[in-house]
């Protein structure tokens, strides 16, 4: 058998297979080359921190959320042509109701392991949102925003949003009474906007509410046209964060310029997979066991019709609070409606929180001048205006949400929902103030408390008695590697204005806006806490090196108290007296 | 404190403690210890077996456990449901648990460093960039051609004109849709459900009936109802009514409105005026409606009037009359749009 001929005249290069995986990998890498990206990733560096496994939730209740929609789609109908209900339901058999509705019972009653799958889907989409929310603050309470990742931020926003809204209009589609009375206040909101309002609820709802359309046009907003987006922006997500690397926590050899932590195989492979497991499971567990949006209970939707304490879920229920204590504001001008009491807490000030959510990486750079690359997370103490700014933000978000919850905690706590909607009134605008506040001053005792650690020393709680009678701590120095990590950040740079001055001698101004930004950062800054100097430390050593020298014959003796009333001798054999000096 | 000086601080000061560096591997006992590191592979696959021995519980609940004439077995919650979830989880949730005790007990646990790469491009790479880009920009001549550029552009625009045009189907006009209900003079008020007309002596003082125009319980020439499916939900959202009965000197009817009951007997819009959801929940003593959405109240003694929450405008009345055969019948349609406000509501 003759040689094959190439041209260079020798044998094909053919790379050993060693085993089949192998094989198959050649196979692919002679088509798509992965080899030159995969060489870098395969070992990719994770740090470790179990904060950084808030948004991994997010990303795995979104897996659910496809898997388990999926099924969904294959037996529901979203049509709200009438039908007559023949499953197997007692109470409701023999009703007319949408298709909508009808496919939702079948689901729930006729398929197996439908129920378990819609109440997976609701549960997981709620897990969804709550994770996103919780990874949002872990992000800004950590600094981990900051640039390079202020898109990432972005990107990240507008996930939550998007989430949100898939959210919305998946508990709609059952088209029972109280997701349809969600959709009835949603024509509500839509009919209030100026102008345009009337003609958004005629094409959306294709005619009067409620129409034949909005359940289909929901559908394929919830199937297709949002999922669509929410996985580009969730690949655009996972790609920064490859391509930026994971920020990390400081410690010893943990610099701005590395990371530290285990390599994605086998170890994060292996636990982040791992996690997707529990995540799905934890998710099956609660639509086992946890009764999640029972809608043959509600009954299907009648426009005359509403239960007492309707409800939307829980992450529409903010703006829903703003909803119920805005006062009842409208304006008549020119022959025209403006429905401040409706449009302000609805379509404007949602709007108004996700613009300021959006720019918090951008107002913060933009205030203290800070354009370096981070790397290294921060306590959330040794930025005391960043964290009160967001505790601000969550105490009007919490209370909003509680707003949304002014009849049930009326008739829980047997309040007057009268009283509790005008104490929420005072409250939104109060209450972050005085969390903003009481924040700050907190971050910077916090600081306070570092500093002194760093400077004398942790408590060992350790009482020395001296020999006149007085009682102090012992305190001993900070490991290395804690007292090293308590150091590994910057010192705060409030900017300055140029203090040259021109060729007469008079001070050159600054702009308005270099002022105004000069200004805004000694606030942002002012009264943080500054990690110590090397004179400070060594001052503060050397008093340390003192304290002990005067402890250090009295270590190891135990007191009970006796030895100084007089009336017993001094046991221990040592007269401690004579320390004294 | 000049620029210079200060940064002459940051660069002694800035590690007031030396890094001591990264600290170093401690062995876990699955290391050192052959049986214990047997034990943890034990561990793992145990987990692993029994997430398949829960998978195929999963499976044999799918086919023993019926659905749907027991619903309401296992604390409401069905035992299909119970049964398929709780193995599913379990075979999950051992598949996850297994996963991460092989990569803490088993695995190499050696931290790595790895060096990170800044995100901008290197100025050559940056340079290169722009100066293709600018040799591509120069030949296309875009720049050189503004009547070329222009015409694009207004072409692209244009474009998106028929992308909203072609959305005009989606529905028809408002029109004054809005403004006009099903109810008109005559049209008797009847019981919402049944359609059972009412004569005022049915209705006692602090009573309050939901009701609903005749119309809904007509049948049409066909033999048909005259309102069904879509249409009578439409009218339906406009025309829902509540019918109370008061005593008639708690009323204080406005000016015209004083031969709009029947002895003390009113005609309200159910629609609240805030975002339209059903008002039903009456305080007899106090002759007050309460809005279960948004706790919008009204004074039905009162006209209507808000005397709490978020809503802006009364209740609106249905003026109503006993009509020949001595039933409660309207005397007109709404005078006034029902519902939450709009703009063209005026």
């Amino acid at each position: 058998m003759k040689t094959p001929f190439t041209s260079n005249g020798t044998k094909a290069a053919v790379a050993p297979k060693p085993n089949r995986v192998g094989a198959a990998a050649a196979w692919a890498d002679e088509r798509l080359g992965l080899a030159t990206m995969a060489k870098k990733q395969i070992r990719k560096v994770f740090p470790d921190h179990w904060s950084f496994m808030l948004g991994e939730i997010a990303l795995w209740s979104f897996v659910v959320l496809l898997l388990t929609g999926t099924f969904l789609t294959l037996w529901f109908r979203p049509s709200m042509g009438e039908t007559v209900y023949n499953g197997s339901y007692d109470q409701l058999r023999g009703l007319e109701m949408s298709e909508a509705y009808a496919s939702t019972l079948d689901i729930s009653f006729d398929v197996r392991a439908g129920l378990l799958m819609r109440q997976m889907h609701h549960w997981s989409a709620m897990l969804f949102i709550a994770a996103m929310l919780v990874h949002l603050m872990r992000v800004y309470f950590t600094g981990a925003f900051r640039k390079p990742r202020e898109l990432n931020w972005v990107i990240g926003s507008l996930l939550l949003l998007l989430g949100t809204l898939e959210g919305f209009t998946g508990y709609s589609l059952p088209d029972d009474l109280l997701s349809g009375t969600g959709i009835r206040a949603a024509d509500g909101f839509m009919k209030s906007m100026p102008v345009v309002g009337t003609y958004m609820s005629f094409f959306l709802f294709g005619g009067e509410f409620p129409g034949d359309s909005i359940i289909p046009r929901l559908y394929t907003v919830h199937v297709l046209l949002i999922p669509g987006v929410l996985l580009a922006l969730i690949a655009a997500h996972m790609l920064l964060l490859v391509y930026h690397k994971h920020t990390q926590w400081p410690g010893p050899g943990r610099t701005n310029d590395n990371v530290v932590g285990y390599p994605m195989l086998p170890v994060y492979a292996a636990k982040a997979g791992g996690f997707f497991f529990i995540v799905f499971g934890v998710t099956a567990l609660m639509g086992a066991f946890l009764s999640i949006n029972p809608v043959w209970r509600y009954g299907s939707y009648n426009p005359s019709e509403v239960t007492a304490g309707s409800q939307p879920d829980w992450y529409m229920g903010w703006p829903d609070g703003a909803l119920r204590i805005m006062p009842g504001w409208e304006t008549h001008l020119f022959g025209f409606t403006l429905s401040w009491n409706v449009f302000l807490p609805i379509i404007v000030l949602p709007g108004l929180m996700f613009t300021i959510l959006l720019m918090l990486p951008f107002v913060e750079s933009w205030i203290t001048g800070d354009k370096r690359n981070h790397h290294l997370l921060q306590r959330p103490r040794n930025a005391p205006t960043r964290t009160a700014l967001m505790v601000a933000l969550m105490t009007f978000y919490g209370l909003m949400w509680a707003a949304g919850g002014n009849d049930l905690i009326a008739i829980t706590f047997q309040l007057s929902i009268n009283q509790i909607t005008h104490f929420m009134r005072a409250a939104v605008f109060l209450g972050p103030v005085i969390a903003f506040i009481v924040t700050r001053r907190w971050c910077i005792s916090l600081q306070r408390k570092d500093q002194d650690d760093l400077l004398h020393g942790y408590e060992t709680g350790v009482i020395m008695r001296d020999p006149l009678g007085g009682y102090t701590e012992r305190h001993l120095p900070l490991p290395t590697a804690a007292a090293y990590t308590l150091t590994a950040r910057d010192r705060d740079e409030i900017r300055q204005l140029d203090p040259s001055t021109d060729e007469h001698g008079v001070a050159a101004k600054g702009t308005g806006k270099a002022r105004l930004q000069a200004r805004l950062s000694r606030w942002w800054y002012g009264h943080n806490v500054q990690k110590p100097t090397v004179a400070e430390l060594e001052e503060a050593h050397h008093h340390v090196e003192e304290e002990d020298a005067h402890d250090a014959p009295l270590v190891g003796h135990a007191a009970d108290g006796h030895q100084f009333d007089g009336r017993h001798d001094v046991v221990e054999g040592d007269d401690l007296a004579h320390h004294r000096d | 404190m000049s620029d210079v000086h200060s940064k002459e601080i940051a660069r002694t000061e800035a590690d007031p403690i030396a890094d001591p560096g990264v600290e170093s591997h401690l062995p876990r006992p699955t290391d050192v210890d052959p049986a214990a590191e047997r034990r943890a592979e034990r561990q793992v696959a145990m987990l692993f077996g029994l997430s398949a021995v829960f998978t195929v519980l999963c499976c044999v609940s799918y086919f023993v456990f019926a659905v749907g004439d027991n619903p309401d077995t296992i604390g409401g919650l069905g035992a299909s449901n119970v049964a398929i979830g709780g193995f599913l989880g379990l075979a999950l949730l051992f598949i996850g648990i297994g996963a991460i005790q092989w990569a803490r007990k088993l695995m190499g646990d050696h931290e790595m460093i790895e060096m990170r790469h800044p995100s901008v491009s290197s100025d050559e790479d940056r340079d290169e960039a722009l100066a293709a880009f600018d040799a591509g920009v120069t030949e296309s001549g875009i720049g050189r051609r503004p009547l070329i550029r222009n015409s694009l552009i207004g072409a692209m625009a244009a474009l998106g004109l028929p992308a909203v045009i072609f959305l005009r189907d989606l529905g028809p006009l408002p029109g004054n849709k809005l403004a006009h209900t099903v109810w008109k003079k005559n049209m008797r008020v009847v019981q919402d459900v049944t359609g059972v007309p009412i004569r005022p002596s049915d209705m006692q003082i602090g009573q309050l009936v939901n009701t609903e125009p005749g119309v809904f319980y007509k049948d049409g020439p066909d033999g048909e109802p005259l309102y069904h499916g879509t249409e009578l939900l439409q009218a339906k959202t406009k025309a829902a009514t509540i019918l109370v009965r008061m005593h008639p000197d708690d009323i204080t009817p406005s000016r015209g409105r004083a031969d709009w009951g029947v002895d003390g007997i009113l005609c309200f819009s159910k629609i609240c005026t805030h975002v339209g959801c059903p008002i039903s929940l009456w305080e007899q003593q106090t002759h007050h409606l309460l809005c279960p959405c948004h706790q919008s109240t009204f004074d039905l003694a009162d006209n209507g009037k808000v005397i709490f929450g978020p809503a802006a405008r009364p209740l609106p009345q249905l003026p109503i009359m006993v009509d020949s055969a001595g039933y409660l019948a309207a005397q007109s349609d709404f005078t006034e749009p029902v519902g939450p406000s709009y703009w063209e509501r005026g």
